[in-house]
């Protein structure tokens, strides 16, 4: 019950083959297409450091609604959230040295009375969106992310040791905190880092679909990597009961982000106001092969293919599952950076490929090397048995 | 035919262990009332997995199916309207206005087909009397329902069930009592 993941030589060698290979993309694409790469890298460093966000929601909604099932599987999520920290300082860097490119709405002139550029809808936007306080605002949602992210994960492995209550009452009283937060920046972040490229059109949609898709590619990787573990031998105590909850998981929000992004799409499509509808129209004009395949591979597939019960209780079914959602939501996320910055300009080469395999690497081995520090069974939690007896 | 016996159990643990070793004496137990759902008492009692879902997956089709029948025959075929400008003489044009329709009559069959299936399969229809074998079920009770084949052999299976920790042992149904 002890057991810690080990992270051998040969384990990393994999992540680490995968980080060169996102290296040599990215430098690759400076020397082609400066433009491109910086599309690129936000909606890579965004897909993945939502994931790592993912992983902390799913760790703080599981204390704050006090539930049993998941304390098997929670030492994953938390690994995830590990992530967060390289990912938010990429970020920060990425807007600093890439904000020309990427977000339209940085340039001076569109503030200026005197130049032909000025741009009087985003001048009244200037209040919100000028580069100093959008700093003071991804700083924040660093600091609230990876501070939570780091406070219940203490607590966490202090209860260990220690098997002290006061450790899992804490971490209740920080989820409930920390999910307040995390409704109010998950939306502010997804405007600020997605919305924002298109800077004249607006939805208020637009977070909580960020959310949904940001929280089921969370949640097929972690049951990818569960799956992993279990393959190797370390997650014995997880039965086909915690996948067919982790399955669930997988299936309603897949269906919950198609909710979402129906909602979106259709009252945009059917009310056809052009400040709105331009937004559709450059995916539908520019994107629409991926724009279908975006739809296909996020609802049709994950709904089709987890619809019964067998299918959520099987390993292999479960693998095919969170492949499709995993690559379906990078698709997602690069519908929504990538009209907005290259436009007509897209193409999946290399580049896109390469950064992608990159993170995943960085993710990877960020998300094993956490897991690798603390023992796979969180040992002093107080509902541990209940999860070990889960039983659906 | 198969005589029906019911034995009478205060405790749902004492139940769950009568089970196995009654069946094991070759008594054929064939259904249990309790006043909660007992976790883990299907498999004991060799019920099979319900097939409501598949049934709930046929319905929900069907649901599907008619809205897009009956948009595509309202709004396109018999009475085309021109709502906002949007294209309505063909069905895929506008299939983003029909989708709410769609999915509304989907959950609509699939939540009604599968109440009432359940109904109908559990003879639980307005005006069918339930069949309560003890008046307590609902309250503290638990009725093991037996089948007993050899009528000659009732008072052994009787026997064997107030053995294996039944409170009572009805002989009949107390319901018209």
């Amino acid at each position: 019950m002890d057991r810690k993941y080990e992270l051998t030589r040969n384990n990393k060698m994999i992540p680490l083959v995968m980080i060169a290979i996102g290296v040599i993309a990215i430098v690759m694409g400076f020397m082609t297409d400066k433009t491109r790469t910086w599309a690129v890298l936000l909606q890579n460093n965004f897909y993945f450091t939502a994931m790592a966000l993912a992983g902390t929601f799913f760790v703080a909604f599981n204390y704050a609604a006090q539930a049993g099932w998941a304390v098997g599987i929670k030492r994953v999520p938390e690994a995830m959230g590990g992530f967060l920290k390289y990912g938010m300082v990429a970020m920060i860097l990425i807007f600093l040295l890439g904000k020309g490119d990427l977000y339209h709405w940085t340039h001076h002139d569109l503030y200026d009375k005197a130049s032909p550029e000025y741009d009087a809808i985003m001048a009244g936007k200037a209040g919100f969106l000028n580069i100093p306080f959008f700093l003071i605002r991804l700083v924040l949602y660093g600091a609230i992310w990876v501070g939570f992210t780091h406070m219940l994960r203490k607590h966490s492995l202090q209860e260990d040791i220690d098997g002290d209550i006061v450790h899992y009452k804490r971490n209740v009283g920080l989820s409930a905190t920390f999910l307040v937060l995390f409704a109010v920046t998950s939306s502010t972040s997804a405007w600020d880092l997605l919305m924002s490229i298109d800077a004249h059109w607006f939805s208020t949609m637009f977070g909580w679909y960020t959310f949904a898709g940001l929280f089921v590619s969370g949640l097929a990787m972690m049951c990818l990597i569960i799956l992993y573990l279990r393959k190797r031998g370390y997650m014995n105590h997880i039965s086909e009961n915690h996948l067919h909850d982790v399955g669930k998981f997988m299936f309603a929000f897949s269906v919950f982000w198609t909710y979402l992004w129906f909602s979106q799409f259709m009252l945009i499509w059917y009310a056809n106001l052009p400040e709105e509808v331009v937004y559709y129209q450059t995916r539908w004009r520019l994107f629409r092969t991926l724009w279908v395949a975006n739809l296909l591979t996020n609802f049709c597939a994950p709904f089709l293919v987890l619809m019964t019960r067998d299918a959520k209780r099987k390993t292999t079914i479960l693998w095919v599952a969170g492949i499709i959602i995993l690559c379906g939501h990078w698709l997602d996320v690069y519908v929504m950076v990538m009209p907005g910055v290259v436009g007509a300009d897209w193409h999946i080469g290399f580049i896109e490929i390469g950064v992608a395999v990159g993170y995943l690497g960085a993710f990877i081995l960020s998300t094993l090397s956490e897991l690798s520090k603390a023992a796979i069974v969180p040992k002093n939690h107080p509902m541990l048995q209940e999860s070990l007896h889960h039983h659906i | 035919m198969a005589k029906r016996i019911y034995g009478i159990f205060d405790d749902e643990e004492v139940l769950m262990h009568a089970i196995p070793s009654l069946k094991k004496d070759g008594v054929v137990c064939k259904d249990v009332q309790s006043p909660f759902p007992i976790h883990g008492i299907e498999p004991l009692l060799n019920i099979p997995r319900t097939r409501i879902s598949i049934a709930s997956f046929l319905y929900g089709i069907s649901g599907t199916s008619f809205a897009l029948w009956m948009t595509w025959y309202m709004m396109v075929h018999d009475w085309p309207i021109n709502i906002g400008g949007k294209p309505n003489f063909m069905f895929y044009m506008n299939l983003p206005a029909f989708i709410p329709v769609t999915f509304e009559l989907t959950v609509f069959c699939a939540a009604h087909g599968m109440a009432l299936t359940f109904l109908l399969r559990s003879k639980l229809l307005p005006g069918v009397t339930a069949p309560v074998p003890h008046p307590r079920i609902t309250d503290d009770k638990f009725v093991l329902h037996v089948d007993v084949k050899d009528e000659s052999k009732v008072n052994d299976v009787v026997a064997l069930i107030k053995k294996s920790g039944a409170s009572d042992v009805l002989l009949n149904s107390m319901q018209f009592s």
